[in-house]
């Protein structure tokens, strides 16, 4: 029998990645793997060593990466060696690498930050392999270069985060839970709508084929819908007005530590998506929808900041001060101006720090105080001068107020609202930026400054409070707020470097043109 | 046919909106099944149905003729089906659980997390 002359295999496959490109998909992998190795490791003490010494090496990771990105432009690599646009591929822009770095640190903090907060059953359940879970949904939604890839990543995410949410199977938690869940899965199966009606169109699903196949659509194909059935499916999952309903009413009950994750992480992920999307894959429809995204970030902030100031809760405020920000963000989606765009992606940047902190400092206070409630807390400053003091950065920073990293982008934001012509939507962030400073005052005057309680004399002796941690265990609740307060401060008075991620990133989304390229490798798609 | 299966979309979404707007628990969680049946249907028909014509490559061709049935759908299906029928799983779970605990599934009960007498917030400043 003859054998037939095979192919010219050189022809049909890609060429093999380079070695260094392998470094769009090692974060992914190590935090997978690292969870896998986790969940074997339930029953040891070091653990939690172990998933900090992961998260660690991926802070390492990212940032290579994105010194890499930054130096060379966008890296890919498809998988399979699959000529694009056919095989998923894998891309790292500036955009996506900045935000992988910071949510990578944010992701390490938290698990320093857990060692007190999560008790030893809490541990054994499945919390750090959980967290690592999650941390590779976060990196994978961010790194990735095919739409429905970027879905699977959100359901990895997703099930981390219900997971984390659960753990403790307090009342409150089950009920904070059942909303969180069902709204996000209502919310990702939307998005799956979105893509395959996109794939029905296009029939292809690669982000860097998407723009040009976009541009050459006719007129009438139903394009529109599906940019609206996006800004639904991520505005849910990014907290976004009127879809906010299910962030406060689910992030102050699990643990502190995982509330002060998903305020740093998730809510964020949700306004990549949405600036990749519309502004990257449609921007003719983003143009189009810019009025009513202008009009939904506004309300956004302002609702964010008058909820805020109608709770009594501390961890409610700070879920409140959540959403407030996103409207921020949001701005750069209505705008779509470089300028515009530099803010937004300023402030994600920064209220990823910020968030985090917060919460974390939340939390601190509620430990300390016993409780979170601003009518029975108080003198907490006296006791705890620390606390008081890492509540203090993160809750001007995101109220906006210098020398603190708020300032930078809520200047850029307001400054691009009133040069594009929307001085309304200028008037909007700097009185939600008012409203916001009044719901953190009152808050830090009412759980620390005063003496104590409304009802309690002035004489009374003070209540019983937690015994003060020890060395180790300070040094865990008290270090990463610290660090996020330092870094704030610190983003706040060089804002140089963050203002050049910033700029590069809004570049990388208004031209594709070279993520397009490095996805092709120069050829033709 | 695209036609026909397309109507048959948009009744399964019909329906699992219409369960999703309960307030009972347990028939959002039937709701959210049908939705996921209901995408999944809608991505095998996005990708254009064509019978009995299998995706391969004939011996000595570089590539397959046209009009063979698209593959790729199939795998997006079997990947979403996988991981609906994951997240099913997970809720059916939840639901009992915030039976057990809050001994409801009407979601205007369900106010543990958000109590509905909420004291107001301090008013001084």
């Amino acid at each position: 029998m003859a054998v037939e002359a095979s192919p010219d295999l050189a022809a049909v496959y890609a060429a093999a990645p380079a070695a260094a490109d392998w470094l769009v998909v090692l974060p992914l992998a190590l935090c997978l793997g690292g969870g896998a190795v986790a969940l074997m490791l339930r029953h040891r003490g070091y653990q939690r060593a172990f998933a900090m010494g992961v998260l660690a090496v991926l802070v390492a990771l990212v940032a290579l990466l994105l010194a890499r990105v930054l130096a060379d432009g966008p890296v890919a690599m498809t998988m399979g060696r699959w000529r694009p646009p056919f095989g998923i591929t894998f891309a790292a822009d500036v955009f996506g690498t900045s935000l992988a770095l910071v949510g990578a640190v944010v992701a390490l903090l938290a698990a320093v930050h857990a060692g007190p907060e999560v008790n030893e059953a809490e541990r054994r359940y499945g919390f750090y392999p959980l967290l690592l879970l999650l941390t590779a949904g976060v990196m994978g939604s961010f790194l990735t270069g095919d739409l429905f890839n970027l879905y699977v990543w959100f359901e990895v995410l997703l099930i981390g985060a219900f997971g984390l949410l659960v753990i403790g199977s307090e009342r409150a938690q089950v009920d904070g839970t059942v909303k969180y869940a069902v709204l996000n899965l209502v919310a990702t199966t939307v998005l799956l709508i979105a893509i395959t009606a996109l794939y029905g169109l296009l029939g292809t699903l690669n982000m860097a084929d998407i723009p040009a196949k976009v541009a050459a659509l006719e007129d009438g194909a139903p394009i529109g819908t599906i940019a609206v059935l996006f800004l639904i499916a991520f505005g849910m999952k990014a907290a976004a007005f009127p879809l906010q309903a299910w962030l406060p009413a689910s992030y102050h009950t699990p643990r502190l530590v995982v509330s002060a994750l998903f305020a740093g992480l998730l809510t964020k992920v949700g306004v990549y998506a949405l600036l990749k999307t519309l502004l990257m894959l449609l921007p003719a429809e983003a143009g189009r929808l810019s009025g009513l995204v202008t009009a939904i970030a506004a309300l956004t902030m302002l609702t964010g900041a008058l909820g805020a100031l109608a709770q009594r809760d501390l961890r409610r405020l700070a879920g409140y001060l959540v959403i407030s920000g996103i409207g921020n963000m949001l701005i750069g989606l209505g705008l779509g101006t470089a300028r515009a765009l530099e803010g937004a992606v300023f402030y994600a940047v920064h209220s990823m720090l910020v968030s985090t902190g917060l919460f974390m400092a939340a939390g601190l206070a509620v430990r300390f105080g016993g409780t979170g409630d601003l009518n029975r807390l108080g003198g907490l400053y006296a006791r705890r001068p620390l606390v008081a003091a890492l509540f203090l950065v993160p809750a001007f920073a995101i109220a906006g107020l210098p020398p603190l990293s708020g300032f930078w982008p809520k200047l850029i934001l307001t400054d691009a609202a009133i040069a594009s012509g929307h001085g309304w939507l200028a008037a909007a962030v700097l009185i939600a930026g008012l409203l916001s400073t009044l719901a953190v005052g009152r808050a830090w005057l009412y759980a620390f400054w005063r003496n104590g309680a409304e009802d309690a004399p002035d004489d009374a002796p003070p209540r019983t409070l937690p015994e003060p941690p020890a060395r180790r265990a300070a040094l865990a609740l008290y270090g990463p707020t610290a660090v996020l307060a330092a870094a704030t401060l610190l983003i706040g008075l060089v804002p140089g470097p963050v203002f050049t991620l910033a700029s590069g990133a809004a570049a990388g989304l208004l031209d594709p043109q070279p993520y397009v390229e490095a996805v092709f490798g120069g050829g033709t798609p | 046919m695209e036609t026909a299966l397309a109507g048959a979309v948009a009744l399964l979404f019909a329906a699992s909106i219409y369960l999703m707007l309960s307030r009972h628990l347990v028939r959002v969680l039937i709701g959210i099944a049908i939705l996921g049946n209901g995408v999944n249907l809608f991505i095998f028909t996005v990708g254009r149905l064509t019978r009995e014509v299998p995706p391969f490559v004939a011996a000595g061709a570089e590539a397959a003729a046209p009009g063979i049935a698209n593959p790729l759908p199939q795998a997006l299906v079997l990947t979403a089906i996988v991981i609906s029928f994951a997240f099913l799983a997970f809720l059916l779970v939840l639901g009992f659980r915030a039976h057990q605990e809050l001994g409801t599934d009407d979601t205007l009960d369900m106010r543990i997390a958000e109590p509905a007498a909420d004291a107001a917030p301090p008013r001084g400043y």
